[in-house]
């Protein structure tokens, strides 16, 4: 079964946000996405600074067997990218909840994220998967 | 729900994603499909191969059929269990399938056959046979397990039966030796040394188990193709199928011209594309820019179309991306030249390389 922390909010596309309290959040993919991908051999982070709309494709793992996009979870402006991923696409299997995050942003609308999944509405997606 | 070989439950029993492939149920990978590529590189791995087709072809008139049906030539094979590497093809020279094709004995041979192709391939062989002195029966009655690395063969000769272990291991590369039951054959399909072992059914999870419990590593499919893909070989269906004849997939080496009056089906079709003049180019890239090669991506000369990619991907012995792809007539790219790939709209750089990529755990390309 895999990991749904409590503490973040969710797409439906898979994709993870944490609130850093600081005014910016903190995407990635879930555990189940990970492991649905396969072994990650190659990861695309976005620009920071790039403005972004909601459910833009705006960066793209590629594990051994094909490319995903990943979808901004919410519209707003790339602030930092996890540039140890070039080197260590594996981090996202290995912690996608830590390591392996794939960008932060300023979102647009702060209160946009409690629209997001919570982690029950987010498992209850995965047991009808 | 596809068809479920008898490995199944030792699948599932695993921990595999399994995944729907020629019409089987299939494990992709274990848990992880790049510890299991390397495992077999470095040490040794196991495959459910069981979805592929025996198809054993006896008769006074089996030598003479299987010389029209196989564009390779079965007269070249003299020794009692020398194997041989052969296209299929239809009238106008497509591959129908790519299958090995065992010597067993006078007047019998056994062909392994792809297991999409396992249906359609029955069909054409009994239509192609009638009139003849021949007898086809598929072996639906046998698994097939293959064993692959620098130590498959040590470790997996045990496990065969006594009378079995020692003439397996006496085998040279692509013979094989067993009865109507078992049968061990040193080939594969991964680059390394190893067995593929045909046995009934109702033994290989015994097998199978042994296997394992001896640190033998289970592989998916998934392994099974960048395996492949490093050694520069083939898939059907992806690399060639019907609509693509063996000089554009670089399989020219298995077409036998000699003798010439020896008519085996879609050598017109072949001879008529040769005198056409130059079919595309079947080459390998090593992608030096960033990103990952796939199928159907464009190769790219100077920003114009040169090429697509049949097959790409990550190639973890080499922690780089790879690709064979396919070059339209009259390009003239030699090995070492740069080329582009059109990847996601992005012009990458990569280069031309000759296959194989990696044989025998050892790096074959210049990867700097």
């Amino acid at each position: 079964m895999s990991q749904v922390p409590s503490e973040l909010r969710y797409t439906q596309d898979h994709e993870w946000a944490r609130d850093n309290g600081d005014g910016t959040l903190t995407v990635g993919i879930t555990d189940h996405a990970q492991e649905a991908l396969g072994d990650l051999v190659f990861v695309e982070v976005p620009e920071p600074g790039r403005e972004v709309a909601v459910g833009e494709a705006c960066a793209v793992v590629e594990s051994v067997k094909a490319a995903s996009d990943i979808f901004s979870p919410l519209a707003g402006t790339v602030t930092e990218v996890n540039a140890a991923l070039a080197d260590a696409p594996e981090r996202i299997n290995e912690d996608p909840y830590g390591e392996g995050w794939i960008f932060k942003l300023v979102p647009a609308d702060a209160s946009a994220f409690a629209g997001l999944l919570d982690p029950d509405a987010y498992a209850a997606l995965l047991d009808d998967e | 729900m596809g068809h479920r070989t008898p490995l199944f439950a030792e699948h599932q029993r695993l921990g595999a994603r399994i995944v729907p492939f020629g019409g089987w149920d299939m494990p992709l990978h274990y848990g992880s499909q790049i510890e299991e590529h390397l495992a077999v590189r470095n040490r040794a791995g196991l495959f459910d191969v069981s979805h592929m087709r025996a198809l054993d072809i006896s008769g006074t008139g089996a030598r003479d059929f299987l010389r029209r049906l196989l564009a390779n030539d079965v007269a070249r094979l003299r020794e009692p269990g020398k194997a041989l590497y052969s296209c299929m093809l239809n009238e106008a020279g497509g591959v129908l399938d790519d299958l090995i094709v065992y010597f067993r004995g006078p007047e019998r041979y056994r062909l392994v056959v792809n297991a999409g192709t396992a249906d359609q391939d029955l069909a054409w062989i009994e239509t192609q046979a009638q009139g003849r002195e021949v007898a086809i029966r598929p072996r639906t009655d046998l698994a097939m397990i293959a064993v692959q690395g620098p130590e498959a063969r040590r470790l997996a000769a045990p496990r065969l039966p006594p009378d079995l272990r020692e003439p397996a291991l006496a085998l040279a590369p692509f013979f094989g030796v067993g009865d109507e039951d078992w049968f061990v054959a040193r080939t594969g399909y991964t680059g390394e040394d190893g067995f593929e072992i045909l046995l009934p059914a109702d033994q290989a999870a015994v097998l199978w188990q042994g296997l394992v419990t001896d640190g033998v590593v289970p592989c998916g499919l998934g392994a099974r193709d960048t395996l492949r893909l490093e050694a520069g070989m083939n898939l059907y269906g992806q690399d060639m199928d019907e609509d693509t004849s063996p000089l554009e997939a670089g399989l020219d080496w298995t077409l036998a011209w000699e003798p010439a009056e020896r008519d085996f089906i879609g050598r017109a079709a072949l001879e008529a594309r040769r005198a056409a003049g130059g079919p595309g180019r079947f080459v390998g890239l090593l992608l030096t820019g960033r990103g990952v090669l796939r199928a159907h991506q464009r190769v790219l000369v100077e920003g114009r179309a040169a090429g697509i990619i049949t097959s790409g991907g990550y190639a973890p012995s080499l922690q780089r991306s790879i690709a064979l792809a396919r070059l339209a007539p009259g390009i003239a790219l030699a090995s070492g030249d740069p080329c582009e790939v059109d990847i996601r709209g992005k012009p990458t750089a990569a280069r031309l390389v000759q296959p194989p990529f990696v044989r025998h755990g050892t790096i074959r390309i210049d990867l700097d």
